[in-house]
């Protein structure tokens, strides 16, 4: 019994995978595989339509890369203060302050990327637009951290308390031994979580939306807009009329985004079983 | 030596200094979204629907809609999530099985919101003919948060110490009476946990509702589950974005985000207080 409701997160993975594809195929009757993937114009609404996704995929991968720039430092950083450094009492209010920062909710970020840090940007470096790469990168980054912090942490304090003992007695300092022991002991854990911070990064819809600035080209400096996948298909599915081409065509990009991340995630899950550490025992 | 001191010391002020970057950041953050938002609300701000096209008044359909939704979604998630959990950690034999259904809700944890969006609009609101409404958005946001729940009720379970199943069974009790009457009780408090920041979660995403259940504006009440709602994240969003006098209603913006803020942050606090309460309380 209990089995049959524990098969229901296969279940619905299953119907995501179903009714993505059922809305999303159809549009391979239009277009090839390898026009809508590689193809440089998306014109979605114009006569005749052209439904190329690759200047969508940039963009996407784009403020993933300079959001994980900014995001893996601060994140894995953080994770070895709180971990290896940090008084008990600075401990107790770090980390629940970088939880809050995972529960906030992403449109109220967007929101602050819009009306904060896009007038900034603008002002400072005398943009045309201060919705771009750069601030969508920011934003994204503060939403990928608490992902890669978290996780990194569980992995830090899974080194066995022996590793550190040894590296003690052998004269090592501190930052010698969180440098050439316990690091690289928990790098396994630290590349899951950057994984994962990248795939929430990627994902991540209202955040693009708002301050990515939505153009649909393949971007040529940090400072121009991008329309990243998930941008895209929030933008335009509630003007898409109901199974157009249009319509398909949104669905078979969320069929490139479910696919990506599941390659993101799973990546991390074969990581994080391959290199585990099964006590000291092991190294 | 000296050298390899003053290297732990750059090292140590490196990491001290992004910690406190970050923390001060957040709390820099929820301060001016404070004191912009707190001029917005008073009580007709919360008790009154937006008026002359969303320029004035309040967010209480908003409101009300994400109560709703969030409601909803908790309904659903919470008895898979809690069952699933019972079958993980206590019936589940290690094997391919397990290792699947891990997988499983790994991959589901990992799923795109606006992905969980376009799967709730092709199953329930075209297949199953729901339209958009509270049953479509409350179901998608239930599979959202199952990962959560599923996860942190797991681990839960997994805290019981095993020594409670064996004097249990040991006096004779069944597998599922233990379960029911020794397991679930002492790992009820985690499992809340779960929930709750399940809860806050489906509160504040935005994504999944945008093409399953929110409605740009509505004058009536929702009277049964098949109605469009407001919802306060997507009423964020309309108005920082689709209105056509954004600059003049920033306050009102402020004070809705300022609301949800406070809603989902003060949901998660409440989750974050009975965990640290546990785990000073309960040492096994």
């Amino acid at each position: 019994m209990f089995l049959f409701i524990a098969l229901v997160s296969i279940f619905v993975l299953g119907l995501i995978v179903v009714f993505l594809f059922m809305e999303g195929l159809p549009i391979f009757k239009v277009i090839s595989l390898g026009h809508f993937l590689f193809g440089l114009e998306w014109y979605p609404t114009y006569e005749p339509p052209s439904f190329g996704i690759w200047p969508l995929i940039v963009g996407s991968f784009a403020v993933t890369f300079f959001a994980s720039i900014i995001a893996i430092p601060l994140g894995v950083l953080s994770a070895i203060y709180i971990a290896e450094v940090a008084p008990p009492l600075i401990k107790e209010i770090f980390k629940p302050v970088i939880e809050l920062l995972a529960g906030l909710p992403s449109v109220v970020l967007g929101f602050f990327g819009m009306a904060v840090l896009a007038p900034w940007l603008q002002e400072t470096f005398d943009l045309p637009t201060g919705l771009n790469i750069v601030n969508a990168s920011i934003v994204l980054a503060f939403m990928a951290v608490p992902t890669i912090s978290s996780i990194s942490e569980d992995a830090l304090y899974a080194v066995p308390q022996e590793f550190k003992e040894a590296s003690y007695a052998l004269g090592a300092t501190r930052f010698e031994t969180i440098a050439k022991v316990i690091v690289p002991a928990a790098l396994s854990g630290i590349s899951t979580a950057v994984i994962l911070g990248m795939a929430r990064a990627i994902g991540e819809t209202m955040v693009v939306l708002m301050v990515a600035g939505g153009a649909a080209a393949v971007p040529e400096s940090i400072f121009d807009s991008v329309r990243p996948m998930p941008a895209s298909i929030a933008a335009e599915m509630g003007e898409a009329p109901f199974r157009s081409d249009h319509y398909y065509a949104l669905f078979a990009t969320g069929i490139v985004l479910f696919i990506l991340t599941l390659a993101f995630n799973l990546f991390a899950d074969y990581i994080s079983h391959k290199f585990k550490e099964v006590g000291s025992a092991t190294l | 030596m000296r050298w390899r001191y003053f290297k732990q010391k750059v090292f140590f002020l490196t990491i001290r200094v992004s910690a406190i970057f970050l923390a001060a950041s957040i709390a820099l953050f929820l301060v001016y979204l404070f004191v912009n938002g707190i001029g917005a609300i008073n009580w007709e701000f919360l008790t009154q629907p937006p008026r002359d096209s969303m320029t004035k008044g309040g967010i209480m359909p908003a409101l009300l809609g994400t109560f709703y939704l969030t409601a909803g979604a908790i309904i659903i998630a919470l008895p898979l999530g809690v069952a699933s959990a019972i079958y993980l950690s206590e019936y589940a034999k290690q094997g391919a099985t397990v290792r699947i259904i891990r997988i499983g809700v790994n991959c589901l944890a990992g799923v795109p919101s606006i992905v969980f969006g376009l799967f709730g609009l092709g199953l329930f609101v075209v297949f199953l003919h729901f339209g958009s409404c509270i049953l479509s958005g409350a179901l998608t946001l239930g599979f959202l948060i199952l990962p959560t729940i599923i996860g942190a009720s797991e681990e839960a379970l997994k805290a019981v110490p095993q020594t409670f199943r064996e004097a249990s069974l040991g006096l004779g009790v069944s597998k599922w009476q233990t379960i029911l009457r020794i397991v679930l009780p002492n790992a009820l408090p985690g499992i809340l946990t779960g929930s709750i920041l399940g809860i806050g979660r489906a509160a504040g995403e935005t994504a999944p509702i945008m093409f399953t259940a929110a409605a740009f504006f509505t004058a009536k009440l929702p009277t049964s589950i098949f109605d469009e709602v407001m919802a306060l994240p997507y009423h964020v969003y309309v108005l920082a974005t689709a209105g056509t006098h954004i600059e003049e209603t920033r306050h009102l913006q402020y004070g809705t985000i300022l609301v949800l803020v406070a809603l989902v942050l003060g949901i998660d606090l409440i989750a974050i207080v009975i965990r640290s309460y546990i785990r000073k309380k309960k040492r096994w």
